[in-house]
């Protein structure tokens, strides 16, 4: 028990799971009803589940899916893709419009998912050649699509905001009928299932890892870091599609503007807040996806709080600053220092007994 | 094959080649867009009127270009011109504030988030992007905190102060009725481009600018030398907080309103002005003065964009997106040519320096 809880604090999961438990004990203490789950029945009448808890879980699901795509790009380009929003947004605007233009059935659904797929990992693999061929940092090399991508996404829609409506939708960007649990949960779900055996099965997560310490060094042991790069940033365009589609199917319109927006500071933040060295190298997919669900309960309790919607944002930062200074190197310095005094103490106390 | 005595040309450094594309190209630009589209582009105050709008924008690029040089990024220069802009306002307005009041105001805001941004980034070692987005965050928020609504200012002095205008001689155009209307430019401007004199020589000509430039290139050798690359490091992020406490005045001082939209995406722009000037996020490489250019070529792009008729929002900025595609594909190639050190390809003012014996 005592080494298991030695690993745990040593490892990178320690403070986003503390980070975690802290809002998950401040909010039992708040309100002991927070994180009841309750069977409801929706307007479709089905019987779901509802409760803050759901909607943590239910809301987090676009950004952790993000920060799946942007974990791998962090490790290996050692910086971040701030177009993923924009990107999303373009891959919504694919998917309607081909919805649009079609009868909706299950087919077209995953067909039009297909074409969205292709054209964000079209845009991501521009970005991708940027970083990978040119060696331009990610973030000024995403700031073309950062800037332009809204307005590509207005372009394909036709500068209108068109909606789509069809029960097959509404079953993906919320229930299942006889489902209880949100879809976007389930895919999530698949989504991290998929992943996990891809890091467990292939290389990709060593060699990903390999790049991000040293170049020079995977290059000599016959890795391509060009090649893994691209991989990174392939997969980061199919999360992107696939959170895009699913943001699309939840609210039933393609809204350029909105669609979203400033998801990307927040993957970002998820990545950082889960333990990952924004400067590349090691990572952990686990930590950014805890991350991301801290961001969201730290959303829906101040919602909860009664904080108007756009105070949230300040509340946020006071927390983000703490848990980052938290995890600082240096504070981690001093408390394994003072750690090692307090345990020196009782080390140097323990001799004389001992020898008596 | 040099002529004896004739002095050996200074091969041009990274810094000061990536400035003069930028600035060539501005000239270029501009003189193409003067010949193709006249009108507008041949007024001086249109111009000028690049200046008038952009007096913020150029000195939060300035503060920014510091942070840049010493290898950090700091993207909370809008948030804090917002925040700026809503407290003054409010301030003026409902709690009976002075001018002078409302300028150390801004000053203290900027003082804030620099003091924070400083400890933070310097001391303890967490990731200038994190911070500084949570800086941003916390601006945005507390904007919409001081006040929801979009405010005004009415306070007498401010606007008499807002309404300053300085009058260029020489300078101007006629108006439809025949009259000459003199080119004006506002105080902000003033400001800002004091504030670009400054810092080009704090940059050149000062300890703390050389050690910026020695702190990004490469801050172990920096430490090795003896250079106290947290004290750099804390006074870069610093100064970048004051200059956004006075460019958050300065926006006030040409819109005169307090709003929770006021400069957005300001930080991204200053980014774009920065990478187009050609300073270079990996620290090190950079200059204000090109920065300056920079930020001018991007706001002339955009009058182009709009002078040819293309007049909706998503042309501005897909051409923004390729023409930073395009300075930064530039960039990237002129660095990598010369770092493999192409004889031949290049003429001899580009080669990279050779060893002197």
């Amino acid at each position: 028990m005592g080494s298991f809880f030695r690993k745990l604090t040593r490892s990178q999961l320690a403070i986003p799971l503390f980070a975690l438990l802290l809002l998950v004990v401040f909010n039992l203490f708040r309100d002991p009803e927070f994180f009841s789950v309750v069977i409801a029945t929706n307007n479709d009448g089905n019987a779901v589940l509802s409760g803050n808890l759901i909607s943590i879980l239910n809301g987090a699901s676009a950004i952790a899916i993000l920060s799946i795509g942007m974990t791998l790009i962090t490790s290996s380009c050692k910086g971040q893709d701030i177009s993923v929003a924009a990107m999303a947004a373009i891959a919504g605007s694919v998917f309607v419009s081909v919805l649009r233009s079609n009868e909706i059935t299950i087919p077209v659904i995953l067909l039009a998912f297909l074409f969205g797929c292709v054209v964000s990992v079209l845009f991501s693999l521009f970005n991708g050649v940027l970083v990978a061929v040119f060696k331009i940092q990610p973030m000024i090399a995403t700031l073309i699509l950062f800037s332009a991508g809204r307005s590509i996404a207005y372009w394909i829609n036709g500068g209108a905001t068109p909606t789509v409506s069809s029960p097959l939708l509404v079953s993906i960007g919320g229930f299942i009928p006889g489902i209880p649990i949100p879809t976007p949960i389930i895919i999530m779900v698949v989504f991290l299932v998929l992943i996990t055996l891809v890091l467990k099965l292939t290389n990709l997560g060593l060699y990903t890892q390999v790049v991000g310490i040293n170049e020079g060094t995977a290059h000599l042991n016959g890795i391509s870091p060009v090649l893994i790069k691209l991989i990174a940033f392939v997969i980061s365009g199919i999360c992107v599609a696939t959170a895009g589609c699913i943001t699309v199917c939840r609210i039933g319109l393609i809204n350029h503007e909105t669609l979203l927006l400033d998801a990307e500071m927040d993957v970002i933040l998820a990545v950082a807040i889960g333990g990952n060295a924004l400067s590349g190298g090691k990572f952990n997919i686990y930590g950014s996806i805890i991350g991301a669900y801290i961001i969201q309960a730290l959303t829906v309790t101040l919602y909860a709080m009664k904080v108007p919607s756009a105070a949230v944002k300040a509340y946020k930062a006071i927390v983000i600053i703490l848990i980052v200074v938290v995890s600082s190197p240096l504070v981690k310095e001093f408390v394994i220092k003072l750690n090692k005094k307090l345990f020196r103490k009782r080390a140097e106390k323990d001799v004389p007994v001992k020898a008596s | 094959m040099e002529k004896p005595g004739k002095k050996l040309r200074e091969p041009i450094s990274n810094t000061n080649l990536l400035m003069t594309i930028t600035i060539c190209t501005f000239i270029g630009m501009y003189l193409i867009a003067m010949i193709a589209w006249g009108g507008g582009f041949l007024n001086p105050q249109q111009f000028l009127d690049l200046f008038n709008n952009n007096a913020f924008l150029i000195i939060i690029a300035c503060g920014l270009t510091m942070v840049m040089i010493s290898g950090g990024i700091d993207i909370s220069g809008g948030g804090v011109t917002a925040l700026v802009t809503m407290a003054c306002v409010v301030y003026l307005e409902d709690h009976g504030g002075t001018v002078l009041g409302s300028i150390l105001m801004s000053l203290g805001i900027g003082l804030f988030f620099g003091l924070l941004h400083g400890v933070l980034v310097a001391y303890l070692e967490i990731q200038p992007f994190i911070v500084t987005l949570a800086g941003m965050f916390f601006a945005r928020g507390m904007v919409t905190i001081v006040s929801i609504a979009p405010r005004t200012a009415s306070h007498e002095a401010f606007l008499s102060l807002k309404q300053m205008r300085i009058t260029i001689p020489g300078l101007g155009y006629y108006g439809k009725t025949g009259t000459f209307i003199p080119a004006q430019i506002e105080l902000g401007v003033v400001i800002a481009l004091i504030i670009v004199i400054a810092v080009a020589i704090t940059l050149k000509w000062t300890r703390f600018g050389r050690n910026l430039y020695a702190v990004g290139g490469n801050s172990h050798s920096a430490l090795t030398l003896g250079i106290n690359v947290k004290r750099t490091k804390f006074f870069a992020y610093l100064l970048a907080g004051i200059l956004s406490g006075i460019a958050g005045y300065v926006y006030l001082m040409h819109t005169g309103a307090g709003d929770a939209a006021n400069a957005t995406q300001a930080e991204m722009q200053a980014i774009a002005s920065n990478i187009i000037g050609g300073t270079l996020l990996t620290g090190g490489v950079g200059n204000v003065i090109g920065t300056l250019f920079g930020m001018l070529s991007l706001k002339t792009i955009t009058n182009i964009v709009i002078a040819s008729g293309l007049t909706k929002p998503y042309y501005q900025s897909i051409t923004t997106g390729l023409m930073l595609c395009f300075f930064i594909l530039l960039q990237s190639i002129i660095l990598a040519v010369r770092e493999k050190g192409a004889i031949g390809v290049l003429p001899e003012w580009l080669r990279p320096g050779k060893k002197k014996n």
